[in-house]
């Protein structure tokens, strides 16, 4: 039943993009198209992943035992940022194809502050179900990454589908571009607070 | 170039908001108020000075090769100070902003600043862009935050001058895309003169 609440609540109450606001720009960057939206989603959804298990486990049994929690910032980016390094080089290994779909946008990853952002919700955070809040324990914590991302995913999917539509009608000039988009992205976020009070 | 026009620069030839459009995600979840919005301003102007001038002492010295990981640890060394302190001395602007100070790190704009500008200009030049650039961030926030406080909760800077409750869409997601989508527009059509 936990596993339910934290996917529901992370793929449609606190979407990610739409109401967390975290990775934004690489959202409006490349939402032009569809097959882009939907290669940058599969590579955001493999690195919040893994990068959430990593800097989980680091922090359980590296920083908290020695207390330096203050390094968490630190600590993670350089995890995040040597973790896409890795997963190019690994990709380009063993699938070759994979890493031609996914390639422009895998060093983009590491600025991307969605992955950041959820690395350090998990460690930071309680989260509330039912009634009792704790913080997450591991396999909470994978599951809520998948989820979130799979939120990311629905969010920039949906949006590619209705930017794509948009780039062939005639907006005012000084609407073109992203004033519209953003516009397009305050209507999206409207209708997916009818999701709040679900969980 | 001269000294003064680095710094206004920033304001609105390069500024950060409508112009490069960097940095966006503070820039949407920080802005429910106008006080909200300039101090997350503020603590990003820190960390956009202290970084730009470290990395453009340091340039010359850093490998091609491992440039981009040198600066994110110099920029996240400074966010770390910049948490420590304000746990420290402002624990409440803390609590408020929360996790996007930490994100600091990620913000496109100092990275930014730090590949297009720091790293080959002169120390005084690259403290005075981030100035620049730095208030050029503050401002938009600020703007922004005022535009959806009025709309929002019908004060200004916490000074409540509309009674009610005020459309509450504005300080919840929808209202930060609109009301940044609508200043770009307007931005647009003064600025740009299309």
């Amino acid at each position: 039943m936990e596993y339910i609440i934290i996917i529901v609540s992370a793929i449609f109450v606190n979407n990610i993009l739409l109401s967390q606001f975290l990775g934004i720009c690489p959202f409006l960057g490349v939402s032009n198209k569809l097959s882009t939206a939907t290669g940058m989603s599969g590579a955001v959804c493999f690195v919040i992943t893994l990068a959430t298990v990593v800097t989980y486990l680091l922090n359980k049994y590296l920083l908290l035992p020695f207390g330096l929690e203050f390094l968490q910032t630190i600590a993670f980016i350089l995890v995040i940022a040597a973790l896409v390094q890795m997963v190019e080089i690994v990709l380009k290994k063993i699938s070759p194809s994979l890493y031609q779909a996914l390639g422009i946008f895998l060093p983009l990853i590491t600025t991307n502050c969605a992955v950041l952002g959820v690395a350090i919700t998990v460690v930071t955070k309680e989260f509330t179900f039912g009634d009792a809040s704790h913080m997450l324990n591991l396999g909470q914590a994978v599951v809520y990454a998948i989820a979130t991302s799979l939120g990311y995913g629905l969010a920039m999917i949906l949006f590619a589908g209705l930017r794509e539509h948009l780039a062939m009608n005639d907006v005012p000039k000084s609407f073109k571009g992203l004033p519209i988009a953003l516009i397009t992205v305050s209507i999206m976020a409207m209708a997916f607070l009818g999701f709040s009070g679900i969980v | 170039m001269s000294k003064l026009k680095l710094i206004t620069d920033g304001f609105i030839k390069n500024n950060p908001t409508f112009v490069l459009v960097l940095g966006m995600c503070p820039t949407l979840a920080t802005t429910t108020s106008a006080m909200n919005g300039l101090e997350m301003g503020l603590a990003t102007l820190f960390v956009l000075i202290l970084s730009n001038m470290a990395i453009s002492l340091i340039a010359p010295i850093v490998p091609d090769k491992v440039h981009i990981p040198v600066y994110i640890v110099v920029i996240a060394t400074f966010v770390t100070v910049l948490q420590l302190l304000m746990q420290a001395y402002l624990p409440s602007v803390y609590q408020t902003l929360g996790l996007f100070i930490p994100l600091i790190v990620v913000n496109c704009i100092v990275l930014g600043r730090a590949e297009a500008f720091a790293n080959k200009n002169s120390v005084i030049d690259s403290a005075l862009d981030g100035i620049g650039i730095g208030l050029g961030f503050t401002l938009s926030l600020t703007v922004i935050g005022i535009v959806r406080e009025i709309l929002g909760s019908g004060s200004i800077f916490g000074w409540k001058f509309i009674p009610g409750d005020g459309i509450l869409a504005f300080v919840m997601a929808p209202g930060a895309f609109m009301v940044l989508g609508y200043l770009m527009v307007l931005f647009n059509k003064i600025a740009k003169k299309n």
